[in-house]
């Protein structure tokens, strides 16, 4: 029964976002020429960044983008259309299809970031799969993060501020992570290098996304 | 002899005369006192271990440790507290959560601060990107936000709620942040990279007979303050509803 309700939501957000393309491509866009502008504001001809500095600007670029792609999951929902999903579905459903949902979109954005930002800025990464790996991890962690912070930041004023405020230092320990393999990655370290980090990560993840689903009934009762 | 002297300390004016009854309640406030009077007079003037680079800034054991520990207990009591109010929605566990926090943000800002003026003599800086030092400093962060988005919301039965789902949060995101992470790289805090410890060696019985003081008397410290901050909670709270 729960799982029939989560697939006929992820179903809904899958319908919303392909009905309004422009956020879809915003974000894209939004993506695309950060990345462009940390091209031309490093003025690079060619692969000239240390690895390091490739590292943490991929992941900066990343790390925004997911928060202005997160941001609408429940500040742009009407009351109304609150309302009428209490009605319909229980609120443990409707985290998980958000955090299903919002993990995918953060796991495409990440990998068409990680091939344009290659392409613009040069590719140092030697263990792609453990990059891509990597990304995905970390995508996951940053989607329900966020996903759990903005239904809080959704319930407060001035909430685009409190989104970033309240999501940014939560993000840290994910993100440290995912810096930490993706510098491993980028050295073309043996994959049991990156053993421990991995499983933090994942735990991390799966962490978050059991507190989402225990907390979110009480937020959502307001 | 001593309690008498100490005795007008605790006399709070809005509650008038003493009684005996009080005077139950008030043997942990005693105590707390001459903790921390054992702690800073025994802690600057006894003997302790001569160790290199840590010289006398070991006194820190004393201050900054218990600190920190003090600490972990409060915001514990205080995530604690967030989840009977998501179990029990009641005025008194949403204050009993938030004045906790409180006092242990204020220990984490002195833990921090002390560390700080240790770390400028022992280290060369006072801060110098050791990840315990960044992670706690990420810890204050999150705790700051927990007040800001307290402090945004209006509604006083949804700021107790939201504010405990985030009380959680941040408690569950503590734990990676102080006990896993650290772990996975070197830091410069003793104990940790191959660097002198307090444990191993040397926190020996000199250190002990001030340290574990120390860590109960800062403790009940915060304990004190967050409840003078409860009391002063639930008497506005009293009025507010008394007015209407």
């Amino acid at each position: 029964m729960l799982l029939h309700e989560v697939s006929e939501l992820l179903k809904k957000e899958f319908t919303i976002e392909l009905r309004q393309k422009y956020a879809l491509n915003g974000i894209l866009l939004y993506l695309a020429s950060t990345v462009f502008i940390c091209y031309l504001s490093f003025n690079l001809q060619s692969n000239q960044l240390l690895p390091i500095t490739w590292n943490a600007l991929f992941w900066i670029i990343i790390l925004f983008t997911a928060i202005s792609a997160v941001a609408k999951s429940f500040l742009q929902e009407s009351p109304g259309q609150f309302i009428y999903y209490y009605t319909i579905a229980s609120g443990q459903s409707i985290i998980t299809a958000k955090m299903i949902y919002y993990s995918i979109l953060l796991i495409g954005l990440g990998l068409i970031g990680f091939a344009f930002y290659g392409m613009v800025l040069g590719n140092p990464v030697q263990n792609s799969w453990l990059f891509i790996v990597n990304i995905i991890l970390g995508s996951i962690g940053m989607a329900t993060t966020l996903t759990l912070v903005s239904s809080i930041a959704s319930k407060a004023q001035n909430n685009q501020t409190l989104l970033a405020v309240l999501g940014l230092p939560l993000l840290i320990p994910v993100l440290l992570m995912s810096i930490k393999i993706s510098k491993n990655a980028l050295d073309g370290l043996a994959w049991s290098d990156s053993y421990n980090e991995l499983a933090v990560i994942c735990s991390i993840d799966a962490i978050v996304c059991t507190l989402s689903i225990i907390l979110f009934p009480y937020i959502w009762r307001s | 002899m001593p309690l008498f002297v100490l005795y007008p300390l605790f006399c709070s004016p809005i509650y008038g005369e003493a009684s005996p009854d009080r005077m139950k309640k008030l043997w942990w406030k005693i105590l707390c006192v001459l903790l921390l009077l054992y702690t800073v007079i025994g802690g600057l003037l006894m003997e302790v271990p001569r160790l290199h680079i840590l010289n006398e800034s070991i006194r820190n054991t004393f201050f900054h440790v218990p600190m920190w520990l003090g600490m972990m207990i409060l915001l514990l009591i205080s995530a604690a507290y967030s989840i009977l109010y998501l179990k029990k929605p009641s005025v008194r566990y949403d204050c009993y959560a938030s004045e906790f926090a409180k006092a242990g943000i204020l220990f984490g800002v002195l833990g921090v601060t002390t560390g700080m003026i240790w770390a400028n003599f022992t280290w060369g800086s006072a801060w110098s990107g050791d990840p315990k030092q960044n992670n706690a400093a990420i810890v204050l962060l999150i705790y700051f936000a927990y007040l800001l988005l307290r402090g945004s919301i209006k509604d006083p039965q949804q700021r107790s709620r939201i504010g405990a789902v985030y009380n959680i949060l941040a408690f569950a995101t503590l734990i990676p942040l102080l006990y896993i992470l650290p772990g996975l790289t070197d830091s410069l805090h003793p104990g940790s990279g191959g660097n002198a410890a307090f444990g191993d060696i040397d926190l020996d019985n000199r250190l002990r007979l001030v340290f574990y003081p120390a860590v109960i008397g800062w403790t009940l410290l915060g304990v004190w303050l967050a409840t003078l901050g409860i009391r002063i909670q639930l008497i506005q709270n009293h009025l507010k509803y008394s007015e209407q």
